[in-house]
């Protein structure tokens, strides 16, 4: 893009008083994006954040963009027009595990499966926040909140696994308390060519506090956390005692490398077209309380919808001509009255 | 078999005739009345169209659920309807007959293909006896002829199965009905070599039983004399003939070059709206996008996308559709973006009667939304008309920055009219301005853009469009204060932005045209006051009234909300108003609120369209009260 304006983080704030509570992981997740924002190499003018409803809901308005801060569950639907309309624009979708699985599911997995150039930033912190604490579709089974006195009933669903079901091309997991991983997981989505979805594991101390401190707790992460990284063996814990292996049945698991040898050590590879591993890795953790991979899942290329509808329109141009009103009211059967 | 006939060398003149073409939903009824529709476009006819869809796509063969019918009606002179009760009916079997029967006038021609009338069709249809052998027809002129057969042995010598050859006994009705009405042959035979280019068997096998018919007309000896509807006089000009979802399509384009502005379509399938989505899908070289969204909602909410971004937007469906589309027209409300929301009318409630037409979802299109979300509202009154009630839907939301609701219905959407094409030179300039610069200097001078800044005289807001340097803003659902945009929860503002939002709709009425009065302007003892596709019976009905000395006028609503300034005169005026709808009396109860006017529903919920008779009944009825 020309003429790109060298901006700060702070350019790309607004004037708007955040208003999350106090402690929320909403606002680690604000500042990774504010202060990625001026190394994209896109101006603010261009750049359009669109969310529905929920408290990640109201990110558009502390972003010094464009923004829309719509309806509960409709942001990717809203955001597949802007983008097919206007492919210059850098179209961001913000959303809670509320907006984008329960109320929003459907178009969801529509925008990732069409592949429309977005980047989708679901923020799931496994509870409704706004509505002051029912349990969400991410919740674990057995959950107790004020809808679920007894426990929750149903099964939860597996974000990534749900996004790879639905054909996305790019999925990654980060969290919200480690800012160098967000950004760089922010700036790959950004940077992919078609949808790209992001779950970011979110505290709500308020309603569901330390739901992922198992795992991202400062003192956890070297042994609950499993980063992955493009071409390279997956291993974690201290000094790398840990990784993770595929079975002859496609099975993946976690080992002691020192019992299974570096040989047995699944290398991880994002771009394989066929989305299996990927799944098989978003299966390995049945919750965020057991070893769980962050970082790009799959980050695959296919044709960019927005793009491919540009071009059939090029297509059309090219061979019928600009559009002739004139001869379209004349494109029946025709006849004069004198 | 019209009202007035002459002879002409053994050839009678009609002014007008009424065909309805009816047979099972595989038998190319459709299609049939639609050729003879296009030929008596060309020869000059006006025409009105009356297609009658079968409500099981997959209704078993030979049911009388399976009946598909088209009614079209010719003259010499313009006409508003598709006719009330046909002259003519061809069955192409017992279903067709016993289903369509009671439509025709009273010692009406039937044109029966009598080979489907064997024991198995008349047990499908329900009927005990074959009413070819029996009394029942006997107040009717009846014509057999054994079309499958004969179809059959035309086709003998081509290279076609007997099976694909019965499938073109259409074009032998067509072509009997053709000779009949003296209908020039080669435009459907050239339509017929076009449109059946490659697939060369099937070409020939309705060439030949076009032909065929045709002749057996001709030589059969069995039809007393031909007839001859001539050309009308239409204004002069060029015509084309056109349905209302095809006129909606069309009109749509013709905003978007008139404002400039690509045009976008969100839209989730849905009878009767599809055939716009189709429509536009074949433009892109007008630079149109359309999108086939995952659900109704979708279909709204990547409108909504596109007009954020700048574009003409629009969202076609039927009455469910728009239910889905409510919390999504609400925020356009809020949000005072351009977007044209388009209903296709049909039965409701529920899927309700998808392919029959019925014109209820006023009061939703009124007051479908939660809190208080106004939205104007614009109605075609016929086929051609649509082309222009896209245009001013779409004027309406750019210069005012507002979603507008169009209602078509099932009937306009389908039927067609001959249309004087408009010269494209003189389309209304639809054009808005994006902001460009700031507009508001904050408390320490610096220029900033506020979007909910408004014109003083049409009270739209600034639009400033992604992609406008220094213009950034965020706007949504949650209520956002006067001028800045920004999200307020302050009582005062709240009532403001309301009140707001409907003065400036409710200012629209300075900018619409008054509502006329036709008729007996002066001394009517009746105003007959119509909105959307009943204008064509209207308009019928209350000349046929005053006819008959009858003291009637009537006016006709395009612009539903808000009403022309003049309306509340206008219905004061007249000591008695009948409001016909195909509903329960929605518009009656506006106009009742509004002005306080004891406007008398005309009800009509049967999924067709009010005829010119029914109207003109009520018109007697009422003024006789
Ligand atoms: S309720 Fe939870 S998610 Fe919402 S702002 Fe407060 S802490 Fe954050």
């Amino acid at each position: 893009m020309s003429d790109v304006e060298i901006t700060t983080k702070k350019d790309w704030s607004s004037d708007q008083e955040v208003r999350w509570c106090p402690g929320c992981g909403d606002y680690s997740i604000l500042t990774a994006v504010q202060m990625l924002m001026p190394d994209l190499g896109v101006n603010r003018e261009n750049t359009v954040f669109v969310s529905g409803i929920g408290c990640a809901a109201r990110f558009p308005y502390y972003m010094n963009t464009y923004g829309m801060h719509s309806i509960h569950g409709r942001a990717p639907a809203i955001a597949t027009g802007l983008a097919m309309a206007r492919p210059d624009l850098d179209v961001w979708v913000i959303g809670g595990d509320g907006d984008n699985l329960s109320i929003g599911g459907n178009h969801l997995i529509h925008a990732l499966r069409r592949n429309i150039n977005l980047t989708i930033l679901m923020f799931n912190n496994q509870i409704y926040g706004l509505t002051k604490g029912q349990y969400s579709p991410t919740s674990e089974v057995g959950k107790v909140t004020k809808s679920t006195p007894f426990g929750s009933l149903d099964t939860p669903f597996n974000p990534l696994s749900v996004a790879l079901g639905a054909e996305a091309t790019f999925v990654a997991r980060t969290h919200d308390m480690d800012r160098a991983h967000m950004i760089e997981t922010f700036r790959r989505a950004h940077d992919h060519k078609g949808a790209a979805f992001v779950e970011i594991y979110q505290n709500c101390n308020v309603f569901n506090d330390g739901a992922f401190s198992d795992i991202t707790g400062r003192a956890n992460r070297e042994s609950m956390l499993i980063p992955l990284r493009h071409g390279e063996p997956i291993r974690f814990g201290a000094e790398g005692s840990l990784c993770v292996t595929l079975s002859s049945q496609g099975h993946a698991s976690i080992a002691n490398v020192a019992d299974v040898g570096e040989d047995a050590i699944l290398v991880h590879d994002e771009s394989r077209q066929d989305p299996d591993l990927a799944f098989t890795l978003s299966r390995l953790s049945r919750g965020p309380h057991e070893p769980t991979p962050i970082g790009v899942f799959r980050a695959v290329e296919r044709p960019e919808y927005g793009s491919a509808v540009s071009e059939q329109l090029a297509a059309a141009q090219a061979t019928k001509g600009p559009g002739d009103l004139d001869a379209l009211l004349r494109s029946g059967a025709t006849w004069d009255v004198a | 078999m019209a009202d007035t006939a002459e002879h002409v060398h053994g050839q009678q003149v009609l002014d007008r005739v009424i065909i309805r073409f009816a047979g099972d939903s595989g038998d190319g009824m459709q299609l049939t009345g639609d050729r003879f529709t296009s030929a008596s476009a060309l020869f000059g006819n006006d025409l009105a169209t009356l297609p009658v869809f079968p409500a099981e796509i997959r209704a078993p063969a030979g049911t009388l659920a399976g009946v598909s019918a088209f009614q079209v009606h010719i003259s010499d002179h313009p006409i508003t309807t598709p006719g009330d009760a046909p002259n003519v009916l061809v069955a192409m079997n017992p279903a067709a007959l016993r289903s369509e029967l009671h439509t025709l006038e009273p010692g009406g021609v039937v044109i029966v293909n009598t080979d489907a009338f064997e024991a198995r069709n008349l047990a499908k249809a329900g009927y005990d006896s074959n009413p070819l052998e029996d009394d029942s027809l006997k107040a009717y002129t009846v014509y057999e002829v054994p079309m499958t057969s004969l179809t059959k042995e035309a086709c003998a010598d081509l290279d076609v199965k007997p099976r694909d050859a019965e499938r073109s006994k259409n074009f032998f009705a067509l072509g009997v009905i053709s000779w009949m009405y003296t209908r020039p042959m080669e435009p459907t035979l050239e339509w017929i070599a076009g449109k059946f280019a490659g697939k060369p068997a099937v070409l020939a096998a309705n060439t030949a039983a076009f032909k065929a018919g045709h002749a057996f007309g001709e030589t059969a000896e069995l039809f007393e004399s031909t007839y001859q509807v001539r050309p009308a006089t239409l204004e002069p000009g060029t015509y084309t003939s056109i349905t209302g979802n095809t006129a909606l399509a069309w009109g749509l384009v013709a905003a978007s070059r008139q404002a400039e502005l690509p045009l976008f379509l969100g839209s989730y399938p849905i009878t009767p709206a599809s055939d716009i989505l189709h429509e536009l899908s074949k433009h892109k070289n007008f630079g149109v996008r359309t999108l086939q969204a995952e659900d109704e909602i979708a279909g709204i909410g990547s409108a909504l996308g596109a007009a954020f971004g700048g574009h003409l937007a629009v969202t076609t469906t039927s009455g469910p559709g728009v239910a889905l589309k409510s919390e999504t027209m609400g925020l356009a409300v809020s949000l005072e973006l351009p977007l044209l929301v388009i209903d296709i009318q049909r039965g409701g409630p529920s899927t309700g009667l998808p392919t029959k037409t019925e014109a209820a979802d006023l009061l939703m299109a009124m007051y479908g939304r939660h809190g208080e979300s106004p939205m104007p509202i614009v109605a075609p009154r016929s086929p051609a008309d649509c082309f222009d009630a896209a245009v001013e839907a779409a004027r309406i939301a750019l210069k005012y920055r507002t979603p507008v609701m169009l209602l078509s219905d099932g009937y306009l959407a389908n039927s067609s009219e001959p249309w004087r094409l408009p010269d494209v030179s003189t389309l209304p300039d639809l054009r808005t301005t994006f902001a460009t610069e700031p507009n508001h200097v904050d408390d320490e001078g610096n220029p900033e853009f506020w979007p909910y800044l408004r014109d003083p005289d049409t009270l739209a807001r600034d639009w400033a469009i992604p992609g406008t340097p220094g213009l950034m803003h965020r706007i949504g659902g949650i209520e956002k204060q006067d001028g800045s945009g920004n999200i307020s929860y302050d009582p005062a503002n709240h009532q403001r932005m309301v009140d707001l939002r409907a003065a400036k709709v409710a200012g629209i009425a300075a900018d619409i045209p008054e509502v006329a009065v036709e008729g007996d302007v002066d001394d009517a003892e009746l105003l007959v006051l119509g909105w959307g596709s009943t204008w064509g019976a209207i308009d019928g009905a209350v000349d046929r009234a005053r006819g008959q000395g009858l003291k009637v006028a009537r006016a006709h609503l395009t612009h539903l909300n808000p009403f022309p300034s003049n309306l509340g005169d206008v219905l004061r005026r007249y000591p008695r108003v009948l409001v016909p709808e195909m509903n329960l009396g929605q518009l009656s109860l506006l106009v009742r609120a509004e002005f306080l006017v004891d406007a008398r529903p005309l009800s009509k919920v049967r999924g067709e369209p009010f005829t010119a008779g029914e109207i003109e009944a009520a018109i007697r009825e009422e003024i006789s009260r």
